[in-house]
């Protein structure tokens, strides 16, 4: 199996493994931020160039260092390669011209978007962008347009990642939207102004690193560090039924993929689960989601917790609230 | 005279038509490739002829055809590259609409050298006139047994298709143009893999530019060898330079490679000299995107040597004192150019053309048009111009394609060697002479 460094630490993995899968699973530490690249959608990936690495050796066969910064999550790793991320100053630098890139357009308007506290882009500007901004000029805007009655999209929020493109494209049965118009013009826009009607639709909302998509039955409802996530799931014959639920008090105000540790959705779910489910008696709760720490949303985390297979809503009820102690960790 | 082999009749009444072109030698390259040589013998001619690559980069052409996958079972494509949207750059229309039969032939010995039985010429939306004469001198080509079934019984066949392009700058970027002619967006593609792996509908793909096929027309007829001698080091052969600017003379010149620039510009083979006897100011030596160079670095490189009309010597010097041949759009500057206003247009085409795919390209140049805008209105200040170095410095490198690169270049190159003239419109804003009137005049807009 071919073997890798990144940021000096080293690595087994199998043929294929990308730069940044192998970084992944060294560690948070080493693992270059992705805001394209998803796991579970085929080509995804090297359109937002955040995840630029130095590869400073090619492999064991050919040492030469790559000529320019590559994306790490488009690259394989060969035999014998080193990578940059962290430890190389260029790689830093490129990553925060990246950062400014994205963000002279974004309308930074956190305070009413819904996707705030569990956005990729805030937490990519936190650790790698600058406190101010270069630019002067005014920002492009799009008008909103409604996809059905469950979907809003926020165009100005989008940082076209396209990943909503391949969710419609691999697992929706028939795309109807997509990226028109070029460079700083382009917009993700719907076919015609065609409605998405899709049993799978709603996955674009989860895959989307920013505002751009959000859950109309969710709009304005709460700060997402307000609600508990929950793991449950139903008997669906249309997804694996596994779901996370966000509650405040006994209300579930909005039901999502279940995220892994990089904010991926592990399994695709339906729209029936998504939109229309939102009784805890539709489900059996697993217990509550383990949420990062660093997470804002693990204001409300659990970490640490003897979590029973199933619980009622009564014993949701009781779970306390987590505090932070002065050394950052969690206690209840 | 100078040497001519691609455009040897270019001037001769009738060579658009068949009858002409063939009266003139035509097609004797494909008969010897077909009845005397294996498809091999012919990439290892264009291997010996030293011959680079059109289009802008410069790859040598026979290595890139011995890349090609060659697994059982599996089509190959030949698409020749006839997007010419480069600004500064207009020789492969000349040669096409000149000299058709000429791509026609070429296309017919490179497929047969690469195995592929379909080719594509891939050529911009604006040129539809020329696909016309494109596709009348194919008809001709299937009338006369040169395209189709078993030509000249040699049990190769080869069908070959024009395809027009809508009119975007980027489906000249080969990935972008093979996505375009499969029907879709033209977004360029992220390698790896190469077209040499999975081009067209994902099978081995062989994109060339139309200069580069039609050079290969002179080597089977000629040899590989005599080809090579001609030019000067790596640089063989000859290349057709697209003059434009402030010149007595502007238009295309087959040269051959190694004759100094100065003669290029002031000799009456050539450019004839600089338009009203004014001074040369600079030059961008090949099409938009490579770096400018002023009067003195143009015509001698940093350490005094006379600068050559080659792919080595336009670069000696890297990107501090030298530029690039790229593809030979020849844009000559006087006295009264203003860089910055030159820029500025350059860059709002770089806007204008980015496809949009990835953050740097996107976001950049729309802001370095707009940084330009600003200066050019008077409103500029000093940190502007440290701005600019930023943002391009921010772009190169870091994007999927090379038009990150292209539009950062000229951007790196106008401030590395004009900044004193950024600096007087910002310090003088009086010193922008008309601007206002400049856009109004030649009714531009942003991008
Ligand atoms: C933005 C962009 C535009 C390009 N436009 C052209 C073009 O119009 N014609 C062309 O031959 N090559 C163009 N190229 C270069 C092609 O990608 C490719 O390298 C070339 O067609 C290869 O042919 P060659 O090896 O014969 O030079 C362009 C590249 C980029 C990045
Ligand atoms: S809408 Fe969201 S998911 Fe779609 S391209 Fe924009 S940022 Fe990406
Ligand atoms: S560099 Fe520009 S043109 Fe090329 S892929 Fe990126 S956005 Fe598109
Ligand atoms: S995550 Fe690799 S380019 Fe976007």
């Amino acid at each position: 199996m071919p073997k890798v460094t990144i940021d000096g630490k080293t690595i087994e993995v199998a043929d294929g493994t990308t730069i940044l899968q192998a970084a992944r699973m060294l560690g948070k530490e080493v693992a270059p931020p992705a805001m394209c690249f998803y796991t579970n959608l085929k080509t995804s990936g090297g359109y937002c160039r955040t995840c630029l690495v130095k590869v400073s050796k090619g492999s064991d066969k050919d040492p030469r260092p790559m000529p320019k910064l590559v994306a790490s999550c488009r690259t394989p790793i060969m035999d014998g390669m080193e990578v940059q991320n962290n430890t190389s100053p260029e790689v830093i630098d490129a990553r925060k011209g990246v950062v400014e890139f994205l963000l002279i357009n974004h309308p930074l308007d956190c305070p009413v978007c819904d996707q705030a506290g569990e956005c990729h882009l805030q937490d990519l500007s936190y650790e790698n962008g600058s406190a101010k901004t270069r630019t002067e000029f005014e920002r492009r805007t799009f008008n909103k347009i409604e996809i059905g009655n469950k979907i809003q999209l926020h165009m100005t929020r989008c940082i076209l990642c396209y990943r909503c493109v391949k969710v419609a494209e691999q697992i929706t049965d028939g795309r109807v939207h997509g990226v028109i118009n070029r460079g700083d013009h382009s917009e993700i826009s719907t076919y015609i102004e065609e409605v998405i009607d899709n049993d799978f639709s709603g996955n674009v909302i989860d895959v989307c690193p920013v505002g751009a998509l959000t859950d109309k039955t969710f709009r304005f409802k709460s700060r997402v560090w307000f609600t508990k996530p929950m793991s449950a799931h139903r008997t669906c014959d249309k997804c694996s039924g596994k779901v996370t639920l966000w509650y405040q008090g006994d209300e579930v105000l909005r039901t999502t993929g279940r995220k892994d540790q990089w904010g991926e959705v592990e399994e695709f779910i339906c729209n029936t689960c998504r939109f229309d489910k939102k009784l805890t008696s539709d489900w059996t709760i697993e217990g509550p989601t383990i949420v990062d720490k660093h997470s804002v949303i693990s204001a409300n985390h659990y970490e640490g917790m003897i979590i029973p297979n199933e619980l009622t809503l009564n014993d949701i009820k009781k779970l306390p609230l987590l505090e932070k102690n002065t050394d950052g960790n969690t206690e209840f | 005279m100078g040497k001519k082999i691609l455009l040897k009749h270019d001037h001769v009444s009738g060579i658009q038509g068949y009858e002409v072109y063939r009266k003139m030698g035509g097609y004797t390259s494909v008969e010897r490739a077909l009845k005397n040589m294996t498809p091999n013998e012919v990439t290892e001619e264009v291997k010996k002829s030293g011959l680079r690559g059109r289009g802008g980069a410069g790859f040598p052409t026979g290595l890139k055809w011995s890349f090609m996958a060659k697994p059982k079972g599996v089509k190959r494509y030949l698409v020749c590259n006839a997007d010419e949207s480069e600004p500064g750059t207009f020789k492969d229309r000349y040669l096409m609409s000149r000299i058709p039969h000429l791509l026609i032939e070429g296309m017919i010995a490179s497929s047969y050298a690469l195995g592929a039985n379909t080719a594509y010429i891939y050529i911009r939306g604006e040129f539809f006139y020329i696909a016309r004469i494109l596709e009348n001198a194919i008809n001709e080509a299937y009338a006369n047994g040169w395209l189709g079934k078993n030509i000249l019984d040699s049990n190769y066949s080869l069908d070959l298709f024009v395809h027009t392009g809508a009119g975007a700058y980027i489906c000249g970027e080969e990935t972008a143009l093979l996505e375009s002619l499969e029907g879709k967006r033209g977004n360029p593609r992220i390698k790896p893999p190469f077209p040499a792996v999975k081009g067209a509908w994902d099978c081995p793909t062989v994109v060339n530019n139309v200069e580069t096929i039609a050079a290969v027309v002179p080597i089977i007829n000629d040899g590989g060898e005599a080809y090579s001698k001609v030019g000067i080091g790596k640089s063989t052969g000859t290349k057709l330079i697209s003059a434009s600017g402030h010149i007595n003379k502007p238009g295309v010149y087959e040269i051959e490679m190694g004759i100094t620039v100065e003669d290029f510009i002031y000799s009456d083979e050539y450019c004839g000299g600089i338009l009203n006897g004014k001074k040369l100011k600079a030059v961008v030596a090949g099409g938009s995107s490579v770096p400018i160079l002023p009067a003195d670095l143009i015509l001698k490189t940093a350490n005094g040597k006379p600068r050559l009309m080659s792919y080595e010597s336009l670069a000696d010097g890297g990107f501090t004192t030298g530029t690039m041949l790229g593809s030979g759009g020849f844009i000559v500057m006087d006295e009264t150019t203003s860089i910055v206003k030159n820029l500025w247009n350059f860059t709002r085409f770089y806007h204008h053309e980015s496809c949009g795919q990835c953050s740097p390209c996107r976001e950049g140049t729309a802001w370095m048009e707009k940084v330009l805008h600003k200066i050019l209105d008077g409103q500029g200040s000093l940190t502007d111009i440290d701005l600019l170095w930023e943002i391009q410095r921010k772009i190169e490198g870091n994007t999927i394609c090379p038009l990150g690169e292209a539009a950062a270049w000229p951007v790196a190159s106008a401030i590395r060697h004009f900044k004193s003239e950024f600096e007087e419109y910002v310090k003088n804003p009086s010193s922008i002479n008309d601007v206002k009137h400049y856009f109004e005049v030649n009714k531009l807009e942003m991008a």
